[in-house]
């Protein structure tokens, strides 16, 4: 699915006109682009949270060469998805204390700003190609 | 930033379109996006970022409390990478905060290829970054 996709099906869903649908789509993107930018936090209920969080800088190793080499500070963003969303992609309905589990995952988030091992650095090969 | 301080934000970019209508496409866009991940779809969002659904196999957990071994179940996760756009966006941000006034520019460190320091553009960039 790519973004014409998502325009032709809200065109489809709600029923205005295409050329407002497609508007509305590039700035939803343009919106949360910016306040990820400003490094603030997304919460979209029953889709989920981006986060912007600070890696310290951090002695990697080039796994050909064997030679290390510092990965600088940098900023990474993360996705949690919600309880709702990960019901979904399972074929479940969402448990009942779905608002408390990701209240309470988020409070997590929060005392776990710096640590480095459990979100990745940079991405995979799926990564958005240009 | 919440859905509905979102939907307020886009209806001052567009105050041709009355909010009710924003508030409804919006809606709509999320939607979109969930039926397309439940439907084990890819989700590629050029300069945002990727959204895919990853299979996790069955395996043997354990009940932190009594040690005691826990089946679980083969599952769906998610996984979202940022795009190439936002991820330096994010990071060029930083850059400027750390520098002071001084506008950063677009690749930083790139130019002293002698120094062994990756940023995250180099990283990303992938022909000649390492992985590490």
């Amino acid at each position: 699915m790519t973004k014409a996709d998502i325009i032709e099906g809200v065109y489809e869903k709600v029923g205005f006109s295409k050329k407002e649908s497609a508007e509305i789509v590039e700035l939803v993107f343009d919106t949360l682009k910016e306040t990820l930018e400003r490094g603030d936090k997304i919460k979209i209920s029953g889709f989920g949270n981006f986060q912007v969080r600070q890696k310290k800088a951090r002695v990697g190793r080039n796994p050909q060469t064997g030679k290390e080499i510092e990965i600088s500070a940098r900023r990474v963003l993360t996705f949690r998805p919600s309880q709702v969303l990960k019901s979904a992609l399972n074929g479940e309905a969402p448990p009942e204390n779905h608002a408390e589990i990701d209240a309470r995952e988020e409070e997590a988030d929060e005392h776990d700003e710096f640590d480095e091992s459990d979100e990745q650095d940079f991405v995979e090969e799926e990564d958005g190609k240009p | 930033m919440t859905k509905s301080q979102l939907i307020d934000c886009i209806a001052a970019k567009a105050p041709h379109i009355p909010p009710r209508r924003i508030e409804a496409l919006v809606n709509a866009v999320f939607d979109q996006m969930t039926q397309a991940l439940k439907e084990g779809e890819r989700i590629e969002l050029r300069g945002f970022g990727c959204f895919g659904v990853k299979s996790r196999p069955a395996r043997l957990g354990r009940n932190p409390k009594t040690g005691e071994p826990v089946p679980l179940p083969a599952r769906r996760a998610l996984s979202f990478a940022a795009g190439k756009e936002l991820r330096e966006r994010i990071n060029r941000a930083c850059l400027a905060l750390d520098s002071g006034s001084e506008a950063p520019s677009r690749r930083p460190l790139m130019a002293d290829r002698s120094t062994p320091v990756l940023t995250s553009s180099s990283i990303t960039a992938g022909e000649e970054a390492p992985r590490i």
